[in-house]
């Protein structure tokens, strides 16, 4: 049976994570280590993924040095996003020759996982064919974007992964696109559900490891590498 | 030479988006060495050299979409003399320890279809000499399939090559003749079927429209923009808009800012325009006729007791429209201010999230860029947008029937029909005329 590596890092900086992913990345491809799922949250950043566009970006540079945001460009497919605080965010690395050797299936995949997670707390998660991330009804009713997925791919070992709002502070959205422009963004707590960060994580483990077909789920936490 | 192909990376996927070349043509790859990036559906992937050698060709530039096991680029072994291609393999297999079976995704280290058996290899090696170059194993079965003399086919690829899109943009050409007359007498026998010829394209992820490259240039749309897009269509699908347009004496105030500009820019810093006197007469008769304040939720009414207003303010490629909040409290100097602020941290990008949200009216001044009047689309969940006109000298017949140079400018209130009726939209916007046609000069 495939066996999924849990690793629960607590709040991490976006540098120490992409250095930590690379490192389990390589260790992967070499067959060093099996299929892991990183679960963390970051201070706040604002990521830009590589064929993203500056312009998204609201306001400049200095301003978010006071603000406390950090800014990153990384290789991950997707436009700009924000990470921070109660925010659930799941990095797995995992070598999809042992799965299937689709990306679309694989992204599809981490949605249906988060999908099913939202349903175990009463919340109907729907796709939009035409926007990778997992959506609902939001307050006011209209779409709008709970977990963001953005993903790369080196010979088949993934890395980036899942963003899922938990108790994020919304408001940060807004230094990334026009407010007014853009669907919104909601968070369980938006929308009502209280459930604490053990049971969260518990339940996307285990919805993960469900839809991925993993079992048993090993769960280590401890950071161990870099 | 090698061919480095566009690998299908799942079952459904039919195209990639090649979004990044890793190496320059006359690079030295090593076999399994990251070439180039590709992405599919928020995936981006590194695609490794199935083989080492030199960079020779790239037939597939950044940001094209191509069709899985389209030959992407040529990678020789730097002698330039055409090698038979599992040779370089060969030569290049150092003593690595990884097993080469498992060394890259299977697409691209699969034997390439290009040398195996072609139908009729002789008259395609004779087509070719005549063609600006080789053609894509994907390119021949088109052709095949459709019917198509590769001669008569426009080539954009690298040196004039025949490509994937310039045989789809001949294939659209050829279902609608009509749209390129020029070409006409090449396709004079008649085509049946248009329907056969131009599979509709899977309504997945946005496709490549299907055009003549050398005629139009295709280039995605910002976030930025296609969010203003969604938002524009978005408001007309919602409100019913109406506009309604007044003309305003603006002498008075023309002479109020002519009289206090100089002392304007040195106290304050700024110059003084028309917009803060608009913004303010707006505010006062947002007082006035609160329904025009106000959004609508379901079956309800809300009526907003802070006046916000949006001023939109034009961006290089986009607009936005920050708040100034509280704008009925504010005088001509502090609403000057707001807006000289808002504008200029608007354009530098440093605007705060809570400054372009919670307006509950907006203005649009498209005057300062010449225009009389215009229909303004609803800043949604609003109620009304008031668009400001150019302010210009025109005769104006006045009192006593004489004729006198006034400055004079139109107004034009779009409201949503919805929850206004014509009589309150005039009854504001003379509000707005009243207030701006009496202004005092004591009061800035």
């Amino acid at each position: 049976m495939r066996t999924l590596e849990v690793r629960e890092l607590g709040r991490i900086a976006y540098a120490d994570a992409w250095a930590l992913q690379q490192s389990l990345e390589a260790q992967r491809k070499l067959g060093e280590i099996g299929d892991q799922l990183l679960l963390l949250e970051h201070p706040h950043v604002l990521t830009l993924g590589r064929n993203g566009h500056q312009e998204n970006l609201l306001v400049s540079r200095d301003r978010l040095e006071q603000l406390g945001i950090q800014f990153f460009e990384n290789n991950r497919g997707g436009d700009i996003t924000y990470h921070g605080p109660g925010q659930i965010v799941g990095y797995p690395i995992i070598d999809l020759r042992e799965w299937k050797r689709d990306v679309v299936a694989y992204v599809r995949s981490v949605e249906e996982s988060i999908i099913r997670v939202l349903a175990r707390y009463g919340i109907e998660g729907t796709r939009d064919p035409g926007a990778t991330g997992v959506w609902t009804k939001g307050p006011a009713g209209q779409l709008a974007k709970i977990c963001a997925i953005g993903v790369h791919l080196s010979r088949w070992v993934t890395t980036h992964g899942f963003a899922f709002n938990w108790t994020t502070d919304l408001r940060y959205f807004q230094y990334i696109v026009p407010c007014g422009l853009t669907r919104p963004v909601t968070s369980l707590e938006e929308l009502g559900v209280r459930v604490s960060r053990e049971e969260l994580h518990r339940t996307i483990v285990e919805e993960f490891a469900r839809v991925f077909d993993y079992d048993p789920v090993a769960v280590k936490s401890a950071p161990a590498l870099v | 030479m090698a061919d480095v192909l566009m690998p299908q990376m799942g079952e459904s996927i039919v195209e990639g988006t090649l979004t990044r070349w890793l190496k320059k043509l006359g690079d030295h790859v090593e076999r399994d060495e990251p070439l180039f990036e590709i992405s599919t559906d928020k995936v981006d992937t590194e695609i490794p050299s199935p083989t080492a050698g030199t960079l020779s060709e790239i037939l597939v530039q950044e940001g094209a979409t191509v069709g899985i096991n389209t030959v992407v680029a040529r990678i020789g072994d730097g002698a330039a003399a055409p090698a038979p291609a599992p040779a370089p393999v060969a030569e290049a297999a150092k003593p690595a320890p990884a097993p080469a079976p498992e060394a890259a995704p299977e697409p691209v280290a699969a034997p390439a279809p290009v040398a195996a058996a072609e139908p009729a290899p002789v008259q395609a090696d004779a087509l070719e000499t005549e063609l600006a170059g080789p053609v894509s194993p994907l390119v021949r079965k088109m052709a095949r399939e459709n019917n198509i003399d590769l001669r008569q086919v426009k080539g954009t690829g690298a040196g004039g090559r025949v490509t994937k899109s310039d045989v789809d943009a001949y294939l659209a050409g050829r279902a609608a003749p009509a749209a390129a007359p020029e070409a006409a007498p090449t396709w004079a026998a008649p085509v049946p079927a248009p329907a056969p010829l131009m599979p509709a394209a899977p309504a997945t992820q946005a496709p490549l429209p299907r055009v003549d490259p050398a005629k139009i240039r295709v280039e995605p749309m910002s976030m930025m923009r296609q969010k203003i897009a969604e938002h524009m269509v978005h408001s007309k699908h919602t409100s019913a808009h109406v506009t309604t347009v007044h003309r305003v004496d603006m002498t008075k105030v023309a002479k109020i800012r002519a009289k206090v500009k100089a002392e304007f820019q040195q106290r304050y810093g700024f110059g003084l325009t028309f917009l803060p006197f608009v913004a303010r007469a707006a505010a006062e008769a947002l007082r006035t006729f609160p329904l025009l304040n106000a959004s609508i939720e379901g079956i309800n009414i809300l009526y907003h007791n802070e006046v916000n207003l949006g001023i939109a303010v034009a961006l290089d490629n986009g607009l936005i429209v920050p708040v100034i909040r509280q704008a009925d409290e504010k005088n001509i100097v502090g609403l000057q201010r707001a807006i000289v602020d808002l504008a200029a941290r608007a354009r530098g990008k440093q605007l705060k999230p809570d400054e372009v949200s919670g307006g509950t009216f907006s203005i649009t001044n498209f005057g300062s860029f010449g225009s009389l009047f215009a229909t303004p689309v609803i800043n949604q969940p609003q109620i009304a947008i008031l668009g400001v006109g150019a302010v210009e000298k025109v005769p104006v017949v006045v009192e006593g029937d004489a004729i006198a140079i006034r400055s004079m400018a139109y107004l034009a209130l779009t409201f949503d029909h919805r929850l206004v009726d014509g009589a309150l939209a005039d009854q504001f916007c003379q509000k707005v005329k009243q207030v701006l046609e009496n202004w005092s000069d004591e009061i800035l």
